[in-house]
């Protein structure tokens, strides 16, 4: 009599396709997994405590900490937050400026995404082209403030600094050559044989269970669901202008598996290259601080806000106590959530599968782990 | 070239010291461990990119500690990593080194007070030879701590100094 | 779409007792408290019904209410006796776009609240979450661990108000 039994298998954290510190236990049946355990905080570093120990503005450096791919997003949506809990508004210019950095920040964050799952299902050279053309992004933001990863950029009401001379022509070359850029990488990864291959059919993600998960961004939107929170919960400027929410169709196999949530990426940068376009024409001159108390302290009350980060979904439920120290701050990061329905979808599938689905996902593990 | 200018002559005899090779073979391939811990990684995938190319001075990620040279601890080290990267360590094969990139391996950072769960300094754990400091450093940086690292090993020997 | 103030009597209705009070009284957020033990029904009864349809879980918070009596110890510290835990749950509906947001409030010494992971397949991870952060005990949560601390931490619970870090961990200092 043969006898089989389930073997153990441990991924991480220190492996090159977990995408940082990040531990998977598999539990295998030959090479076909069974069920997968992730286990967290490796990276876990405290953000939650520190915001009870700072004052609002001293909160926003830790905020670039949490989803280092995308910094201006998540001071954007902290300082909106605070901002709503405040009451205060801010100059159009301001509210321009965000949504241009927010936006190129989205391609920033998409293209390392895009670029790593590439390397992670064995194509290194679209990692090359993007990441070439990413440095072209951060320069143009070390221009304006600086820093090339974590900014510190977008204030409480307002920015820390005006646009550089020459930024406006500077990312209008920057969208031109990009645009070729994506073309390419469709050539060279998008409609390749191996990786559609690889991709297509793979960890597929049905509506239903997404929204039971709790799943958000382009992960949701890849499973046919229209849902975006700068169309569906507008804030900033978002609905001043033109763009499309791309959804998963099912190109090369069933709607929302690993090709839909790679290509609904490569599309979403598309959109981002068109709404920069939009707001770099009709950016107003004007203030780029609005009038603010010394000390920022807010009235007595909770608020939960959110905007649409590359990965998702990311919210700030905010207590007050009328202190200069935020009462409790939680973060809803997308990642973490995101990354909750990886056993769901590894199940019955073969373990060199597992790399093409969590890189599908697309985390961070500093917003997982916070 | 370095060492090996105008050091050929027409009977193909080079003439050094057995430190000065070893090290000149050390230093010119330093395998690393391609490891990211936090936001530092992504500097450092930046670096290893096509813009700043960490190939040309021998650099080239290895998954295995096995296989590494250097390992670059880049990012936060938390409580429950510091262990596992100790681990690492041990597994690598000498001669090893080890980079410490931005301030938040090098002393907690920006978490130093607050941090409950981050190891301020990864040099609690595992002796270091270069800090990068920067949160994060730029590529620039980091090639400059490579550098050092370089400067470092080409100054070994193999003598045992008397005190 | 129906507002917080229609969410609030439809649940009254329905759950009589269970359902505490609806709290204007604080700016931005109208919360609904309800009690601990019956949050589970009240979410099942919230996702099902069908002029509500709340199919998505947006966020759980844990949260320390800090209104406990503060005791000095005998080195010099302070810890907090008494006073409460409260869990928060932000809810939407996708289908139908309203939002309500429920509150539940649990002794510090005891601190217990039913899962809701079995209506809203996210709130196992926030559960853990919340139980590692600040010991709330969830109960028949399939498999309540910590999950971002180590899982042999034994210093407490990290964003407990009165929480103090220990010294030492597997030999390493951990202070600066």
């Amino acid at each position: 009599m043969l006898k089989t039994e389930q073997m153990v298998l441990n991924m991480g954290p220190q492996h090159p396709s977990t995408h940082g510190v990040l531990r998977l236990e598999l539990e295998l049946e030959g090479e076909i997994i069974v069920n997968v355990k992730p286990h967290l905080g490796y990276l876990h570093r405290c953000f939650e405590k520190h915001c009870e120990a700072m004052t609002y503005p001293q909160i926003i450096p830790y905020v670039d900490r949490l989803d280092y791919l995308a910094s201006m997003n998540n001071e954007m949506g902290y300082a909106i937050a605070v901002e709503r809990l405040l009451d205060i508004k801010v100059p159009e210019r301001v509210e321009y400026i965000r949504v241009i950095m927010a936006e190129l920040q989205r391609i920033a964050s998409h293209m390392v995404a895009v670029g790593t799952y590439g390397i992670d299902i064995g194509a290194f050279t679209p990692f090359l082209y993007l990441f070439r053309d990413r440095e072209r992004i951060l320069t143009l933001f070390e221009k304006t403030c600086g820093a090339r990863l974590l900014y510190n950029y977008i204030w409480v009401g307002g920015l820390s600094h005006d646009l550089p001379i020459n930024f406006v022509n500077e990312t209008r070359d920057f969208l031109n050559d990009f645009k070729k850029t994506v073309i390419e990488v469709n050539n060279l990864l998008s409609y390749n044989k191996i990786f559609i291959e690889r991709t297509a059919n793979v960890g597929v993600l049905n509506v239903e269970s997404a929204i039971n998960y709790g799943i958000t961004g382009p992960n949701l939107r890849a499973s046919g669901l229209k849902w975006d929170i700068r169309r569906n919960d507008p804030y900033s400027i978002y609905d001043r202008f033109d763009f499309e929410i791309p959804v998963g169709e099912g190109l090369h196999g069933q709607v929302g598996d690993c090709w839909d949530r790679y290509y609904l990426r490569v599309q979403e940068m598309i959109q981002s290259i068109r709404i920069v376009e939009q707001a770099l024409d009709q950016l107003p001159e004007g203030e780029i601080t609005s009038a603010l108390p010394k000390r920022i302290k807010p009235v007595e009350g909770q608020l939960y806000s959110r905007v649409e980060n590359p990965k998702g979904e990311l919210g700030y439920f905010i207590v007050s106590k009328g202190q200069l120290q935020p009462f409790r701050v939680k973060v809803r990061p997308p990642s973490f959530i995101n990354l909750s329905v990886l056993g769901e979808l590894c199940k019955g599938h073969l373990i060199a599968d597992v790399i093409a689905i969590l890189g599908s996902i697309d985390i961070v593990l500093g917003e997982v782990d916070r | 070239m370095g060492l090996l200018d105008k050091e050929f002559s027409d009977d193909n005899i080079v003439i050094s010291k057995v430190d000065d090779l070893l090290n000149w073979a050390r230093l010119s391939s330093l395998w690393q461990m391609s490891f990211g811990l936090a936001c530092c990684a992504i500097e450092m995938m930046a670096t290893s990119a096509s813009h700043y190319d960490f190939d040309r001075f021998g650099v080239i990620p290895r998954p295995s500690p096995r296989q590494a040279d250097i390992i670059i601890i880049s990012g936060t080290v938390t409580l429950k990593m510091a262990t596992r990267i100790k681990r690492l360590y041990e597994q690598m094969a000498d001669p090893k080194y080890i980079i410490s990139m931005g301030s938040c391996s090098n002393c907690g950072g920006p978490y130093w007070e607050h941090g409950y769960h981050v190891l301020k300094g990864v040099d609690r754990v595992i002796p270091v030879d270069v800090y990068v400091p920067g949160c994060p450093p730029r590529p620039e940086a980091l090639l400059e701590g490579l550098l050092t690292l370089q400067e470092k090993i080409r100054n070994e020997s193999l003598v045992k100094k008397s005190v | 779409m129906k507002s917080t103030e229609e969410i609030f009597a439809l649940l009254k209705e329905k759950f009589g007792d269970a359902v505490l009070e609806l709290n204007t009284k604080l700016p931005k957020e109208a919360v609904i408290e309800v009690t601990p033990l019956k949050v589970t029904d009240i979410c099942w009864f919230l996702r099902d019904n069908e002029e509500l349809q709340f199919d998505n879980l947006i966020l759980l918070t844990g949260l320390d209410d800090d209104n406990g009596e503060i005791v000095k110890l005998e080195d010099g510290t302070t810890e907090t006796k008494g006073g409460t835990l409260s869990v928060v749950y932000h809810l939407e509906s996708m289908k139908l776009g309203h939002k309500i947001v429920l509150r539940t409030t649990t002794g510090r010494e005891n601190p217990e609240v039913e899962t809701v992971s079995k209506v809203w397949a996210c709130a196992d991870w926030h559960e853990r979450e919340a139980y590692d952060m600040f010991g709330i005990i969830f109960l028949n949560h399939p498999d309540l661990r910590r999950i971002l601390m180590p899982y042999d931490w034994e210093a407490g619970y990290p964003l407990r108000k009165d929480y103090k870090n220990p010294e030492f961990y597997h030999g390493m200092k951990v202070p600066y």
